[in-house]
């Protein structure tokens, strides 16, 4: 029959093109990173092992007027010792035109894991945090933004 | 350009054991390479790419920034106090230019 074969594509595939379509028109010429480069990233990141979710405090403003300044806070739980510390934390925001924000190094010497800093969005989306322990293990949470005004220059 | 200038908020005092917060605040443009002047030409990148905090000569705390992070980069970070020294910052941008600052603690 004529009709099946019309919705030969498949309901995924259809989804793609409209948002590729609609991505294509919104973006005009600037390249933004989306959600597969960000997947690789983490790939990259935890050498494939992939990471479990994990209740990290990310504090991240749910409406940002400004993308220019966005102020970014996280505590991560943990004995900060010789034995067991956070070593490395990764953001990475899948709207910007790259990935990756900013990897911060930590040490035990610190005594608890956390930090402060302040990140530009270019639209709404997703900040993904990946934390990393001397034991090699992967944590990731993340959080969605929504980006009034854009700070990418675009 | 305005001249790049280093500024840090570090308790001068603390007692052992405890866990304080150090501020740091850099004034820097951080070009990410995408903006435009008036003239609408492209302004490269610059940006600060590295940071790093030094105490007594051991690396305590390092950071990797991308153009992603905002113009005046800020950046507050905890410490577990243990002893009287000076901590070192240092800044690194993209042209290679070093930006660094001395601050000291006492603990008792």
């Amino acid at each position: 029959m004529k009709t099946i074969k019309m919705i030969n594509i498949s309901r995924r595939n259809a989804i793609a093109l409209m948002l590729g379509t609609a991505g294509y028109i919104m973006s005009s010429g600037i390249a933004f990173a989306g959600k597969e480069q960000v997947l690789k990233r983490i790939d990259e990141i935890t050498k494939g092992k992939g990471a479990k979710e994990l209740d990290i405090f990310l504090d991240l403003p749910e409406i940002a007027e400004n993308g220019n300044q966005v102020k970014v806070n996280f505590e991560i739980e943990s004995e900060m010792t010789e034995e067991n510390y956070i070593k490395n934390v990764y953001i990475l925001a899948d709207g910007n035109p790259a990935p990756d924000v900013a990897k911060f190094s930590f040490t035990p010497d610190m005594g608890m894991c956390s930090a402060t800093t302040r990140i530009r969005l270019s639209k709404t989306q997703n900040v993904v945090l990946v934390a990393e322990n001397n034991k090699n293990e992967y944590f990731i949470t993340k959080s969605k933004v929504k980006v009034t005004i854009g700070g990418c220059g675009g | 350009m305005s001249k790049v200038k280093p500024r840090g908020k570090v308790p001068k005092k603390a007692t052992i054991d405890e866990v304080i917060e150090i501020k740091t605040l850099i004034r820097h443009p951080m070009h990410s390479g995408r903006m435009k002047d008036k003239d609408g030409k492209n302004i490269p990148r610059q940006i600060i790419n590295s940071f790093k905090v030094d105490f007594e000569g051991k690396e305590i705390f390092k950071m990797k920034l991308e153009p992603s992070i905002s113009t005046n980069p800020y950046i507050a970070f905890p410490y577990k106090a243990k002893k009287t020294g000076t901590f070192n910052f240092e800044w690194k941008d993209d042209i290679g230019n070093t930006y660094t600052m001395k601050r000291k603690m006492t603990v008792s």
